[in-house]
């Protein structure tokens, strides 16, 4: 095996957007081909906590490196966000969007035939290829969120961050979907927020909880305090495939609203 | 049509006209996509105080336009990064001050009042030789531009986080952006005049996004429609003795509701097609 690498180390990581705190101290370490499911309550940051890492959002304090470096590399992130804000009657196809993830591959003005073929080939993973000629408003929701995984995948990333990305998908490309995660695992270190915890704590190597700051310990044992301090409200948990209802009594609020 | 070719000062006016609408078919695109309407509209406006500056300083308004909508380019990207929500306020606020400032200074540089008029409502039967080189240089400009960065602005205006992540400079490319619109709006003050721009700079693509889902085919359709209501409102204007710039902008907004009914019945008989089939496959 080659030597362990760290994907992304962020140290004493605090951003505020107007003056309010959303992430305090929060501190991680992620192996490369490392998987790293995030769960939290709404509002927990863990958007936030993408953004940053995707350098769309600048901290304000602490350290972030992305693969050991502390400026961000275009071409090291895949980001496929939560809500796609774009505007759903722009001129623009299928297979333009994928392309536009090789932006900084192109050499040149235009994109190339192995670009193209790059682009394809992550729309058939997706199961989106023979969509390639609609216009970006002729999806339902569910495909819609397929070409924007295709997009990230078309950076060939060695990181890639995932923000519920499963959320409008049906049951059956869910299963599919995580199997890809699965394979892509091997190639590249993945990030995945999503509020499956069942499904999380199944396919990832290690799990996180995000409110505020970040709660993680290394491995993917969800135990009972953590899953305290991080959710307001009972959660259904399997963890290590054995199913546990974790109750917890309604009047002890955790976390502030 | 032929008498009216026959004037030298004709055949130069349509020039003018179709050289406006190359400059206003392709960044008027951009514009009708990101949807920054009113950006645009504002610069028109900011314009007017750098031709307010030119008649007082008595040089060619022209540049004096170009100062302001330049600058003003630049300040709205500068705000766009900076000052979140605030934005189009703060823009609000520049376009007010500047044409407040044009009208103060024109009037402390009396005696040009006449021709004021044809920069609030423009006359392309004045363009001056030399305006219609700089219109000319201004294409080539544009088309290089925008040949060559085709597929970040097309990134950019579509998912502005997106190709951030993939390390395009969004900023810059924004900016540069915003340039194009400010060089297309002082072109186009010589010929429809402040008021009348953003007519003419959002009505043809307008029309062609109904067609067509590709930016490249939404530009040349542009170009076209921008050329047929330049041409064909100056032609319409000679002949009725209208105003050019105002004949031009209701011949566009006519083709818009003409574009609007045609696309009206095609989908009403599409709907009758899709009616019938389903009729035969339920009968
Ligand atoms: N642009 C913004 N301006 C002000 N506050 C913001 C902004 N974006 C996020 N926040 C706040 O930051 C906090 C974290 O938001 P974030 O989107 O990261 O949560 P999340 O964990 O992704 O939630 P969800 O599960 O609902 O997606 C929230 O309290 C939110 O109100
Ligand atoms: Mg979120």
């Amino acid at each position: 095996m080659e030597k362990e690498t760290t994907a992304v180390e962020i140290k004493n990581l605090w951003v505020k957007i107007n003056g309010r705190s959303i992430l305090e101290d929060v501190n991680l370490k992620i192996k490369e081909k490392d998987f790293l499911g995030i769960i939290g309550p709404n509002g927990g940051g863990k958007t936030t906590l993408l953004k940053v890492i995707a350098g769309l959002i600048k901290p304000y304090r602490g350290e972030i490196r992305v693969m050991g470096e502390d400026r961000i590399r275009p071409g090291y992130i895949g980001y496929v966000p939560q809500y796609a804000y774009f505007d759903y009657e722009f001129p623009i196809t299928v297979e333009e969007v994928v392309l536009s993830g090789r932006l900084k591959h192109k050499k040149g003005r235009r994109f190339s035939a192995a670009d193209y073929r790059i682009a394809h080939d992550k729309l058939k993973q997706v199961e989106m290829y023979s969509f390639r000629k609609r216009q970006i408003g002729e999806l339902s929701g569910g495909e819609r969120q397929r070409v924007l995984v295709a997009r990230a995948l078309a950076v060939e990333p060695k990181i890639l961050l995932l923000d519920e990305p499963t959320a409008s998908a049906d049951k059956g490309f869910v299963a599919d979907f995580y199997e890809l995660l699965c394979e892509l695992n091997r190639e590249m270190t993945i990030i995945l927020v999503s509020h499956d915890i069942t499904a999380v704590s199944r396919y990832v190597k290690t799990l996180a909880c995000m409110n505020r700051t970040l709660y993680y310990n290394e491995d993917k044992i969800l135990t009972y305090e953590l899953m305290e301090k991080v959710y307001p409200c009972p959660v259904d948990l399997i963890a290590h495939g054995i199913p546990h209802r974790v109750l917890m009594p309604h009047e002890g609020v955790v976390g502030e609203r | 049509m032929m008498d009216f070719l026959q004037y030298d000062f004709a055949r130069q006016a349509m020039l003018a006209g179709v050289l406006v609408s190359i400059a206003c078919g392709v960044v008027g695109t951009y514009v009708v996509v990101k949807r920054i309407v009113f950006i645009s509209g504002s610069m028109a406006h900011i314009a007017y105080g750098g031709i307010g500056l030119g008649y007082f300083l008595g040089i060619n308004p022209i540049w004096g336009a170009f100062a302001f909508t330049a600058l003003s380019a630049w300040g709205i990207g500068f705000i766009n990064y900076r000052a979140g929500q605030k934005e189009d306020t703060i823009i609000g606020i520049m376009w007010a001050a500047s044409m407040a400032l044009g009208i103060i200074l024109i009037q402390m540089s009396a005696g040009y009042t006449a021709d004021l008029m044809s920069y609030l409502f423009g006359n392309i039967l004045t363009v001056p030789r030399e305006d219609l080189i700089f219109t000319g240089v201004l294409d080539i400009i544009i088309l290089l531009v925008v040949y060559c960065f085709f597929e970040e602005f097309r990134a950019v205006a579509f998912d502005e986080e997106f190709a951030r992540t993939v390390g395009v400079n969004t900023e810059k490319i924004y900016l540069l952006l915003l340039f194009l619109i400010a060089m297309t709006v002082v072109v186009m003050i010589r010929a429809v005049g402040v008021i009348l721009v953003i007519a003419l700079l959002t009505i043809p693509p307008t029309i062609a996004a109904q067609y067509t889902s590709s930016i490249s085919r939404m530009m040349l359709i542009s170009v076209l429609l921008g050329s047929i209501f330049t041409v064909g409102g100056l032609w319409l204007s000679f002949y009725l003795d209208l105003a050019s710039g105002a004949t031009m902008v209701l011949l566009a907004v006519a083709g818009f509701f003409i574009s609007l009914a045609l696309r009206g019945i095609k989908n009403r008989r599409l709907m009758v097609v899709e009616e019938r089939n389903n009729f035969y496959e339920n009968g």
